[in-house]
């Protein structure tokens, strides 16, 4: 039977603390991945955001948008706003997360992300966009962060002999949160639309509720292992191979490597190529095929890239528990080069099928280098701290979503200036993205083990 | 390091949580994957 060890609170401290979710003997750690997917599949809804885009313009006019309307500009704050604080909640809630331990954290993400929406939803209905900025962009976004980084010390621990896995099954539900978060939220705001409301604010009412509940019964189900506990069959390596340490190193200490600022740089070299791209696709694949690519088709050439971009991130950070995660970069850094470079050459071919094909590739491998980075960060840093150094790595995650779209739009506004047919303003576009894949190739090509000075004394590690 | 458990042998509760826990995440992403790849299929009219 599966122990709640966690729902007696009579031995003092709240259920939300770590020494509540220590699992007792007989409970699986299957459960462990679904109380992940409850808080990722929540917090994945914020690449669907931009559904609400277009509704928010027309809340006074309701048909068409109103003088005193927002601006679709002003409305895409929110979007940057939540990204923002979701990399600077990662980074500075990560070891506190550590301390406190997986169930607090998805508690404080539930109440962030659920009550982001409920505030919006204020904003909305009072016409105040300020409050839409703070509740969904800050407080949401601070959900986003401590969401995303809160299971992945925990999946690992309980899988340390497939942490690649582990790991890319929550991570995959960021993937797919969106999936699920845009057909939802369509439908949510024609159910409560009127013809003199476009229901929004019902809407987030309703998401509120629905992802705060989804998101708690997460934190009620997650547990900790217990200490001296390990899976059946494995056996814990007692030196360490290659890359993979059996040391831990301190989150701050972990700053002070070269490593750390290595993985930076791989992490945002491939986020950069695949983010750049995926803002642009539906527009991409219209203008190298004219004629060819309708918009309506465009948007389902963006849903089948969706699809790829979640299930790359299980199967490549499955595949990298067999052939290591540094060796897994290399092949999105090599093969991503080759595919970059291969893509006009498809606009030119006229092959819409090889187009798509090497899109899902891509696509596939961006998702597949978020997912796969806690597994390589474990490897190099030990476990210990491994979720407070994921958390400060996806800053690489911010600084690539400001550099990856400006890099696309920039240059493709600057070939078109320069009368380049708009079928072929990607191509620069392209190569410079094969040239960034080619520094990640070398700055993952430089991986060396963390030296011995760094790693925490016997003594640390267990304190 | 000591292993003091076997987590992979679970009763039959433990079974029915687990089919529990997963269809609560898993027929929500198996909609959204439906819904998507749906959509996706316009490409290909």
């Amino acid at each position: 039977m599966i122990e709640g060890g966690a729902r007696s609170v009579s031995g003092g401290g709240s259920w939300l603390d770590r020494e509540h979710t220590v699992a007792k003997p007989g409970f699986s750690r299957w459960l462990v991945p679904p109380a992940a997917l409850c808080v990722h599949l929540c917090i994945g809804q914020v690449y669907a955001f931009s559904v609400f885009n277009l509704p928010m313009t027309r809340l006074i006019g309701i048909t068409e948008s109103a003088p005193d309307d927002w601006k679709l500009t002003e409305l895409g704050w929110i979007f940057s706003i939540a990204i923002v604080f979701l990399g600077l909640a990662a980074a500075f809630t990560g070891t506190w997360l550590d301390r406190v331990g997986p169930r607090k954290a998805m508690f404080a993400a539930a109440l962030c992300f659920g009550g982001g929406f409920f505030i919006s939803a204020l904003g909305v209905y009072l016409h105040q966009l300020w409050l839409v900025y703070v509740g969904y962009g800050v407080l949401g976004g601070c959900g986003l962060g401590i969401g995303y980084i809160s299971p992945v010390k925990t999946l690992i621990t309980w899988f340390p002999d497939r942490p690649g896995m582990a790991t890319g099954m929550a991570i995959m539900g960021f993937g797919g949160g969106a999936l699920i978060a845009s057909p939802l939220s369509v439908w949510l705001m024609q159910q409560f639309a009127t013809p003199t409301h476009v229901g929004v604010v019902e809407t987030f009412i309703t998401l509120g509720i629905v992802y705060m509940f989804f998101m708690m019964v997460g934190a009620a189900i997650v547990r900790v292992p217990a200490a001296d506990w390990a899976p059946k069959g494995y056996v814990a390596p007692t030196q360490s191979q290659k890359l993979i340490t059996t040391a831990n190193v301190h989150v701050d200490e972990a700053l002070k490597t070269r490593q750390f600022y290595l993985l930076w740089g791989v992490l945002c070299l491939n986020v950069t190529a695949g983010i750049g791209v995926l803002g642009q696709a539906s527009a991409m694949s219209q203008e190298m095929f004219p004629g060819h690519i309708t918009a309506i088709a465009a948007s389902g050439f963006v849903g089948l890239l969706s699809i790829f971009n979640m299930f790359g991130r299980f199967f490549w950070a499955s595949t990298s528990d067999y052939i290591g995660r540094r060796n897994t970069y290399m092949i999105f850094f090599v093969l991503g080069m080759v595919l970059y470079a291969a893509v006009p050459w498809t606009g030119k071919s006229g092959s819409v099928a090889l187009f798509v094909l090497f899109y899902c590739i891509i696509i596939s491998m961006y998702g597949g280098g978020f997912a796969t980075i806690p597994a390589y960060l474990k490897d190099v840093f030990g476990t210990r701290y491994v979720g407070a150094i994921h958390g400060r790595l996806l800053t690489a995650w911010s600084a690539a979503g400001v550099l990856g779209p400006v890099l696309v739009n920039y240059i493709r506004e600057y070939q078109i200036s320069q009368g380049v047919a708009k079928a072929d303003a990607y191509s620069v576009t392209m190569y410079i993205m094969a040239g960034l894949l080619f520094i990640g190739f070398l700055l993952n090509y430089l991986m060396t083990p963390v030296h011995e000075r760094h790693h925490m004394t016997l003594e640390e590690a267990k304190a | 390091m000591a292993k003091t458990r076997d987590p992979e042998d679970v009763s039959d509760a433990n079974r029915l949580k687990l089919v529990l826990a997963w269809s609560f995440v898993g027929i929500p992403l198996f909609w959204g994957v439906y819904k998507t790849l749906a959509n996706a299929m316009l490409l290909f009219q």
